[in-house]
């Protein structure tokens, strides 16, 4: 993996050129489209209807209020069902926990099994399930729904964390089988002439050895799994419906008439678990990113 | 041989349970999976599977289709207008963060934030930015220009620049990073080099580096390519595919007539031919990155 | 092991008041618009009442298109709720057919739906090989028009008496800054809006020749060609119209910033919610005006088999429950759709639910699109018309793809 080092371009001018002046400015521009729908969410979340009527969205609140987030977390209706997104957010939770566990510990299982146990057959698996990471997922979306209707598990919430790791398996598979493979061979070897066995390795010396990755594939999938909306859709029911199809629910159906507020304040909620884990997470984010999208 | 086939297989017996999941994912769902789909294609099942076989029918039926025909030219006109846009982008913004700049976290930080939203929350914002009674044609009407035009929600033949700003919106800042990522892996020899020689920065980006880049734009081609062909969250929650049809594209048509329309055939005959897409975009991938790995 | 469950289950009945042991029973639906819940919630209530039930509410937002899908792939993933809304018609049939739902003719026998479901023809949907799968609850019919009199009274015109008054009324109301035609832009409202215009115009012979007698001349024909230009006509009135929902269209009538809107008699629930009085604040316009009759869609709960006999029996309890006479008048009040038996009292009725009730007792009443083409069908015309409202497609091009449609359904 390539890692950010030092900027490489021209030589360093004065700090107040007109190239300078040309660049930042450039830059700061380019850093307003970013911001804008965030600023417009907020401003728009914390104003009330009225206000939101007269004035223009880009402006701040005259009078600030939190109650378009109340009612947004706790009152939102669809149906007969009343108490808002905080249904959906602790069924993402829900269905976030054991995934992201799962999942992981398939993949890291796999990406071991693939560098120091090599299997007859075993790369085979290994490009069919790369290949697979491209196909979309509508292809397997109904015999995904018959697999799940055999093994018992059609709308759980463990129809959906299957779901999730086996369709994590790919891009998690690659990272750990990447990261593993650049570790140094002796450890491994060492370990197996001290009579080490298989699972015994795995825990005492390839884990230990490989914390970053686990928070890099952490990552990847708290936020791939929380911002998931097809697979929400078809595999599970109203009960289990994870956050980001529970939002587009409160957002397009309405009773009467459109409270740009509150949707608003609920696309902000749904937004920030993977806002704030980007901004903890920080420089890990993006070599996770760029991890799992540059292969080999 | 009778007694050592089972030692054989016997052989590493707790890798080879590990890899199970793999073996069961990569075998049954991906590969079964897939052909399952095709297989079904070609019959008339209605609600639910059936062997009835007809042939290309579901085929000719679909390419005689006008909303199927829509959402190809669309997938089309998008997959094309991202891609040259991203890429060109992402590429121009990594040069600029390129260019021994202050502040360069914060820059990146910002423009990267959007990917860790979903296309759930991206759509509803930009939705909302781009609402012709409060958004920006009605700010930029109140400040004086009473005749302003930009609604390109509901307009059928603007509608797709609405979904491409959302998108570039949410996408650019991580093809920023994969080609930052490019940029300062190269040698710094190429650039001492260059100077020495004379050359302006500017030809050198174009005429050095972009061709030494060259694996790292093909990777985020293929990548952007493969998202665009699966794009359905973000045309969910920004459009519904309207106004009329004109934002339509082909996952939806999937999900519709799978799921809607009760015509599992139909549905089956549209993912094939999202697959043979995929593949017109991977194959020649494949064989670029495979061939010359043989070749050198 | 019988033994033991049966001593278990005397022991809980002892340990708990009656009440407490309610059976609970998921019953899904789309009715999510305020109209549509305060409706549906009479219906939970009326269930609950007996103490030994308890109606678990599955709302899916976002319309029979996004709610049956999930709907149908609970029922046939081998994980079905008590009891699900469909519309009359086709939409079940296929799950009938492959014995995932549960047969309902001992309750229709004893209740005896037979002779007090008006009109018969709602009883024939929900009958398979003589045997009774679902239980109706509502007759709805799509072929209003509903018109905003505060619009009317802006503009300075009296408000229109039909679609052809509509139509001419139009420039007026442009001239007043008000929408002629208020059109949400899902799919099968659109397709609605032309299930209303080809009978207003096309008249009723011409709408039963193409769809119950599937006469495909007909339908490429001259006179369906005069639908499509009066269809095309109709667009242009609807091009400001940029709402999503039906419910926001109402929204628009109802708030005068829009002349009328052609939907479903369910907008009534809406219309009731703002607190609306129907001939004073709007005005209601069967058929279009031009053409008073009533399609008999509407619709029906099904109920899947399910393996727990405290369920089945509870499905049953609430089968016969829908149909009584008390939880009709109480349930289509609300949500303003005409109940599905002639025997009961709806003094309460407002002037447009009148109307429809006279129409229905004059027998003026022909089968729902749902009841005569199948699901794939009604998409691909949804699809089809969603185009043809937004764009400027010639009438003569949307009528040849029309007809290729209906083919498909032959």
């Amino acid at each position: 993996m390539v890692d950010a080092t030092n900027p490489r371009g021209a030589k360093p001018k004065p700090r107040f050129s007109g190239r300078n002046i040309m660049l930042y400015g450039t830059l700061i521009v380019i850093c307003m489209y970013y911001i804008l729908p965030l600023w417009v969410m907020v401003m728009t979340s914390t104003k009330g209807m009225p206000e939101i009527r007269l004035g223009n969205i880009f402006s701040p609140p005259v009078e600030i209020t939190f109650q378009p987030w109340v009612k947004a977390w706790a009152e939102a209706c669809t149906g007969l069902n009343c108490d808002g997104l905080s249904r959906g957010f602790f069924n993402s939770v829900r269905i976030l926990i054991p995934s992201v566990i799962l999942s992981i510990a398939v993949a890291s299982v796999n990406g071991y099994a693939l560098v120091n146990w090599r299997f007859k057959g075993s790369d085979i698996f290994f490009t069919i399930l790369i290949f697979g990471s491209f196909i979309p997922y509508q292809v397997m979306l109904y015999p995904m729904v018959i697999i799940l209707r055999e093994l018992g598990i059609y709308g759980t919430l463990w129809g959906l964390v299957l779901v999730h790791t086996i369709f994590g398996m790919p891009i998690l598979t690659l990272l750990f089988r990447n990261y593993f493979s650049s570790l140094p061979e002796e450890l491994f070897k060492a370990a197996r002439v001290d009579g080490a066995g298989f699972w015994g390795i795995f825990f005492k010396i390839m884990v230990p050895m490989s914390l970053p990755i686990f928070v890099v594939a952490l990552i990847l999938q708290v936020t791939g799994i929380w911002n998931d909306f097809l697979f929400g859709v078809v595999f599970t029911k109203p009960d289990t419906y994870p956050m980001t199809v529970q939002l587009n629910n409160i957002v397009n159906s309405v009773q009467g008439i459109k409270e740009y507020n509150v949707n608003m304040a609920a696309t902000l909620l749904t937004g920030l678990v993977p806002l704030v884990i980007y901004f903890i997470s920080g420089k890990l984010f993006v070599r996770g990113i760029a991890a799992g999208a540059v292969k080999g | 041989m009778s007694e050592t086939k089972p030692l054989r297989l016997l052989r590493n017996v707790n890798a080879k349970l590990a890899a199970i999941p793999m073996v069961l994912t990569a075998l049954v769902v991906f590969v079964g999976g897939t052909v399952w789909t095709v297989f079904y294609s070609f019959t008339d099942s209605k609600l639910l599977p059936k062997m009835k076989f007809v042939g290309f029918a579901q085929y000719d039926r679909l390419w005689h289709n006008s909303r199927w025909l829509i959402s190809i030219e669309n997938l089309a006109i998008l997959g094309t207008l991202s891609l040259v846009l991203t890429i060109s982008l992402g590429f121009i913004l990594a040069v600029l963060m390129d260019q021994k700049i202050r502040f360069e976290d914060t820059f990146r930080s910002i423009m990267l934030f959007p990917f860790a939203l979903s296309f759930i929350v991206t759509g509803l914002v930009w939705q909302w930015i781009l609402n012709p009674d409060f958004g920006i044609q009605s700010v930029i009407r109140s400040i004086g220009w009473t005749t302003f035009e930009f609604n390109p929600l509901n307009n059928p033949s603007l509608v797709l620049y609405g979904l491409l700003i959302a998108g570039l919106w949410q996408g650019t800042g991580f093809v920023m990073c994969l080609m930052l990522a490019g940029l300062r892996g190269i040698d710094e020899d190429i650039w001492k080099a260059a100077r020495v020689d004379g050359i302006p920065t500017w030809k050198t980006y174009i005429f050095v580096v972009i061709p030494m880049m060259r694996p790292v734009f093909i990777t985020t081609l293929v990548i952007a390519a493969a998202g665009v062909i699966k794009l359905y969250d973000l045309v969910v929650a920004q459009t519904s595919g309207g106004p009329g049809n004109a934002s339509q594209v082909p996952a939806m048509y999937v999900y519709d007539y799978m799921f809607q329309a009760q015509n599992l055939g139909q549905g089956f005959a549209a993912s094939t031919m999202m697959l043979v897409t995929v593949l017109i975009v991977l194959i020649p991938w494949a064989y670029l990155e495979f061939g010359s790995k043989k070749h050198g | 092991m019988k033994n033991w469950k049966l001593a278990a289950g005397l022991l809980l009945s002892v340990a708990l008041p009656g009440s407490a042991m309610a059976t609970d029973l998921e019953v899904t639906h789309w009715w999510t618009s305020g109209g549509e819940a305060a409706a549906v919630a009479e219906l939970a209530k009326a269930f609950d009442a007996d103490g030994q039930d308890h109606w678990v509410d599955g709302a899916i937002a976002g319309g029979g298109g996004t709610a049956r899908p999930i709907m149908i792939s609970r029922i046939t993933g081998g994980d079905p709720m008590g009891a699900t809304q469909f519309n009359h018609g086709q939409q079940a049939k296929e799950l009938v057919e492959a014995g995932l739902m549960l047969d309902l003719t001992d309750v229709a026998e004893a209740n005896h739906w037979k002779d007090v479901i008006y009109p018969p023809s709602l009883l024939d949907s929900c009958t398979l090989d003589g045997k009774i799968y679902c239980a109706p609850v509502n007759i709805h019919s799509p072929e209003w028009l509903w018109l905003s009199n505060k619009a009317y009274e802006k503009a300075g015109i009296p408000v229109p008496k039909d679609w052809n008054e509509f139509v001419a009324s139009a420039p007026a109301l442009e001239a007043a800054g008000i929408i002629p035609l208020a059109l949400g832009n899902q799919p099968w409202q659109s397709n609605l809006a032309f299930g209303a215009i080809t009978v207003a115009v096309g008249g009723l012979d011409l709408w039963k020749k193409i769809n119950v007698s599937k006469d495909m001349d007909a339908a490429a024909g001259p006179d369906m060609a005069k639908v499509f230009e009066a269809a095309a006509n109709a667009r242009k009135l609807a091009a400001k119209s940029t709402v999503q929902d039906w419910n926001q269209a109402t929204n628009l009538v109802i708030t005068g910033q829009a002349g009328g809107q052609i939907m479903g008699d369910w907008a009534q629930g809406e219309f009731a919610v703002a607190n609306q009085v129907a001939g004073k604040d709007y005005t209601c316009l069967p058929g279009l005006g031009l053409n008073e009759y009533l399609s008999t869609g509407g619709d029906a709960f099904y109920f899947p088999k399910l393996k727990d006999a405290d369920k089945e029996a509870a499905q049953k309890r609430l089968a016969a429950l829908l149909v009584s006479p008390e939880v009709q008048v109480a349930f289509n009040l609300k949500k303003g759709s005409l109940p599905i038996r002639g025997d009961v009292n709806l003094d309460a009725a407002n002037d447009c639910m009148k109307k429809g009730l006279k129409i229905l007792a004059s027998g003026n009443l022909v089968p729902s699109g749902d009841m005569v083409w199948s699901a794939d069908v009604q998409k691909q015309a949804e699809d089809l018309m969603v185009e043809f409202w937004k764009t400027d497609m010639a009438p003569a091009d949307a009528q040849a793809k029309w007809v290729e449609i209906l083919k498909t359904g032959l």
